[in-house]
């Protein structure tokens, strides 16, 4: 009696857990902690979809989670713009048609033809920010807009120092700071990035992307390579921290919504960009992780602090940022063995 | 009344054992043997497989060819060292757990009945309680700003908190914690069934309390000890979450390394898949050497 | 009596076992208490309130954490019901089978999962169900943990039919009963007790695993402890202390109930 009972009550999870009690599905792939719940609700009740969210903490286990299997499973992903090209040359684009956007205008003209992207065809603008890193004023008083403070840090700043969990980023910030070029052929150079790195390692505690803002703010890390609007966020948490824009150069980024190959609802997918390429949508985002839109007519829907926040305005000084570039394949391979080099 | 050779579900046994057969043959012998097959893959670039034979998985384990790949070979000890780090955090960690399980195992096997069943039951608790759980609450503990730091700066006993989390220390700690339960269950049986009479002739014949302890008890319960030993040494080796919670992935163990390959940045599944066979032929050494010991124990004591 | 008593204890043993409580039971109990804190930071204690309870239930992330609670709960069912239904028959299989040649191997079978560290059986069912083209999602998860529940639904089970004479299953056959019946009508009565424990084992061991499910999930699908995971990965909040320590108490309840439908059993035998 009691094994029927439970026989049953499978048959009957197994079941209420086939049918989904929404006309639609959406399935995304995104970055954590940037989407504001009330938003992906928004969007799931105005069009009855239901949605799912996965998300991922580095572009490069963004390309390795596609790779590994989950390509067609996820509608959308939120790549950042070198990740765009990338995933672009592997083949695991879906192409916009013309007109199957009705909001693309709305897209900022700087934003249409973007070299990832020419002429947004796979892709639309999201939020664009720079990387870089943050530091604990309480531990350290001296001059903050320097890269030396991640890769030739004081002895007082030794072991204190988290990194992001981020190939690109890292040794594109790396180059930044030899002021070398990104994608180098030139034996020397690459010898001389890895020994840069190398060197640097054992004063790193971390290399920690999803926890970037929690060390900072738990006191954990005294400098922490991370995001500018997560930085902010950091902030407002813990108010002795200062985002830096340093002399050397930054990185700069623009995270993008990409259509992927596959899509098991692409209808869906194609709403889903229309929603957030609406001003109103674009500017929910930006007040929740407090990056910038890259969509128009957003200025009067954000929170006017953020706008003025010193993460999201650079000193006068400060120089133009780099984006993170796409290398060729023999080129990629020695970056790679850099980069696992580093990890192991 | 043993079991008869030809009982009521004799006849039938082949059948009753086919659907664990089938399950467990289906879906964990040959997926190992896939994973064999898959360490000889290669890598494509980007991440991916071709089904192409190749060595390049443990070449790139056990081989150092410089950072552009031409220089002449040598020995790469990062991977080895990874391993041999793990096997010595696994090692201290069972050492650890021996050293606090077993007085614990032993002072509740020696309580009366009545008390005794409480006392493994509160064992038996944490032994079923969600790891990633029990990890978690390690990780807020021993943080820079968590209660225990909290605490000691209000008593004054330091000034500065102590900062363990990302050190070995705490994956020490964490492993430590872990496993505990495993070590005292399996030591507990084994004491229970040790026979205290032998304890009571030894202090008969003047022996010391400690010289009984460890002359008598000891070596009668070794089996119980080696059990439990396997059963922290095991998971410990192939532990992932206390370094990844509490040691900041830059304290890498085997396991931090084998997940790195499949759901971290290196999309490196061939040599995932080979570091995964060497840590399990690791794992079925020790478990063969048991083995062997065990046999050669009881044909001792068939004489 | 009393020399016995006195042979038998060691200085420091019992401070060693409080020690050992402590260990076990400090960081759980912590928690527990944190989780009634009522400051969004988890640093101060600023007085007890339920608010993350509450939070978990019916705040902005209550539904992500019902679904992957319907998720681990449905899962959990299924697979140890599966693998209690595989464990019994192979218990008696084994224990009731006499002897015969492939009696070592299938100990040995039986027990791999156990064997086997739980990231190489990760791995291992991540490159199998990619390689036949199996795609990840809840049903991977399931098909995973029925193959590991099996050892834990085993051990009690078999435990307790070594310790069934097999009379009463003779006596049965003797009265005409069709094996069927002497099985059903008889001996599994007998065994319900390991049973019941088996399944709960099982129960507790699918709804806590996280290492396999990490790996072998599929999109938008999520199990309490991967959730559980992935937020404690962006900094130890609140409302995770409140949703661990409720899963804590669970697996402490089914745990209890195991633990006591073992020990009924032993003392009817």
């Amino acid at each position: 009696m009691k094994k029927t009972l439970t026989f049953l009550s499978t048959i009957c999870l197994l079941l209420g857990a086939g049918t989904a009690l929404s006309a639609g599905k959406l399935s995304i792939y995104h970055w954590f902690e940037y989407i504001p719940q009330e938003l992906l609700d928004k969007f799931a009740s105005q069009h009855d979809v239901e949605v799912t969210m996965d998300t991922f903490d580095s572009n490069e286990a963004l390309l390795a989670a596609l790779k590994g299997g989950k390509l067609g499973s996820y509608d959308v992903a939120v790549p950042g713009d070198y990740m765009v090209e990338i995933l672009h040359n592997e083949g695991m684009l879906d192409t916009i048609a013309d007109g199957e956007l009705k909001n693309k205008g709305n897209i900022l003209p700087q934003w249409v033809d973007v070299s990832f992207d020419p002429g947004r065809i796979h892709s639309i603008p999201y939020q664009w920010g720079s990387t870089s890193f943050t530091v604990n004023r309480d531990d350290y008083q001296g001059d903050i807009r320097t890269t030396d403070l991640i890769f030739n840090p004081p002895a007082e700043l030794s072991g204190k120092i988290n990194v992001l969990d981020s190939q690109g980023e890292v040794l594109a910030l790396a180059s930044i700071h030899l002021g070398i070029e990104q994608c180098t052929n030139d034996r020397e150079k690459l010898k001389q990035l890895n020994e840069l790195v190398q060197g640097a390692k054992p004063h790193w505690a971390s290399f920690i992307s999803d926890g970037a803002k929690d060390v900072l703010v738990s006191g954990e890390a005294a400098v922490g390579m991370i995001w500018n609007g997560f930085s902010a966020k950091a902030r407002a948490e813990n108010p002795s921290l200062e985002y830096s824009y340093p002399k050397e150069g930054y990185v700069v980024w623009m995270d993008n919504v990409v259509l992927l190959k596959d899509a098991p609802n692409r209808e869906n997918a194609l709403k889903f960009m229309d929603f957030l390429l609406e001003p109103e949508n674009a500017a929910a985002v930006t007040n929740f992780a407090q990056y910038t839109a890259g969509v128009a007519n957003v200025g009067d829907l954000l929170d006017p602090e953020i706008v003025a926040s010193p993460e999201l305005n650079p000193p006068s000084d400060a120089p133009a940022g780099q984006f993170v570039q796409v290398c060729k394949e023999e080129t990629q391979v020695l970056y790679d063995a850099i980069w696992t080099n580093l990890k192991k | 009344m043993s079991n008869p050779p030809h009982g009521v579900f004799a006849p039938i046994r082949h059948w009753l054992l086919l659907p664990s057969w089938l399950t467990i043959g289906f879906l964990m012998v040959s997926p190992v043997l896939i994973m064999l097959v898959y360490s000889f893959l290669t890598k494509e670039f980007r991440g991916g497989v071709i089904w192409e034979f190749t060595f390049a998985a443990y070449d790139q384990f056990f081989i150092d060819r410089g950072l552009f790949g031409d220089e002449p070979p040598q020995i790469e000890w990062t991977y080895i060292n990874i391993f041999w780090r793990s096997t010595w955090q696994a090692g201290l960690a069972t050492l650890l757990c021996l050293f606090i399980g077993f007085p614990t195992a032993y002072y509740i096997a020696t309580r009366p009945a009545s008390t005794r069943n409480i006392w493994v039951f509160l064992i038996t608790i944490p032994y079923w309680v969600n790891l990633l759980i029990r990890t978690v609450s390690m990780k807020f503990l021993i943080r820079d700003n968590g209660p225990i730091n909290a605490w000691l700066l209000q008593t004054g006993l330091i000034t500065e908190p102590i900062s363990l989390i990302n050190t070995p220390i705490a994956v020490q700690l964490g492993l430590f914690y872990s496993y505990l339960p495993f070590m005292v269950l399996p030591l507990y049986a084994a004491i229970e069934r040790f026979d205290f009479s032998l304890s009571e002739a030894a202090a008969d014949l003047y022996a010391h309390r400690w010289y009984t302890l460890w002359h008598i008890i000891i070596p009668n319960i070794k089996a119980g000890i080696i059990a439990g030993c396997i059963l922290v040494f095991i998971p410990s080796l192939g532990a992932f979450l206390a370094p990844d919670l509490l040691g900041g992935a830059k304290n890498f163990m085997i396991g931090s390394l084998i997940e790195e390959q499949f759901k971290g940045t290196a999309g490196n599944w061939p040599f995932g898949a080979a570091a995964s066979m060497i840590l399990l032929t690791a794992v079925l050494l020790v478990m063969m050497l048991h083995a062997r010991n065990q046999k050669i124990d009881a044909a001792h004591q068939g004489h | 009596m009393r020399k016995v008593q006195d042979i038998r204890r060691y200085q420091g043993f019992f401070s060693m076992t409080l020690l050992c409580m402590l260990l076990l039971y400090g960081p759980l109990i912590i928690v527990m208490i944190y989780s009634f804190n009522d400051s969004p930071s988890i640093i101060r204690w600023e007085g007890f309130s339920l608010r993350w309870y509450y939070e978990v239930f019916f705040g902005l992330e209550a539904p992500k954490f019902k679904k992957a609670a319907f998720n681990s709960f449905s899962i959990a069912i299924m697979a140890a019901t599966t693998a209690t239904i595989i464990a019994v028959a192979a218990a008696v299989g084994m224990i009731r089978g006499g002897q015969f040649r492939a009696k070592t191997a299938s100990f040995a079978l039986l027990s791999l999962p156990l064997m086997v560290p739980e990231i190489v059986t990760a791995v291992a069912t991540l490159i199998f169900f990619s390689t036949i083209g199996f795609v990840a999602g809840y049903a991977t998860i399931l098909v995973a943990h029925i193959v590991f529940c099996i050892p834990f639904a085993y051990l009690p089970i078999a435990a307790r039919l070594e310790n069934i004479s097999s009379i009463y299953e003779e006596a049965a056959m003797d009265l005409y009963a069709s094996r069927a019946q002497a099985f059903f009508r008889v001996l599994m009565p007998l065994m319900l007790p390991g049973i019941i424990s088996g399944f709960l084992l099982a129960f507790v061991i699918s709804l806590d695993d996280f290492i396999i499910t990490n790996f072998v999930k599929g999109a938008g699908v999520e199990t309490l402890p991967t959730a559980i995971f992935g937020a404690v990965k962006q900094g130890i909040k609140p409302d995770i202390m409140a949703i661990s320590s409720l899963l804590l108490f669970l697996s402490i309840v089914f745990v209890t109930f195991s633990w006591f439908a073992s020990r009924i059993g032993m003392k009817h035998s």
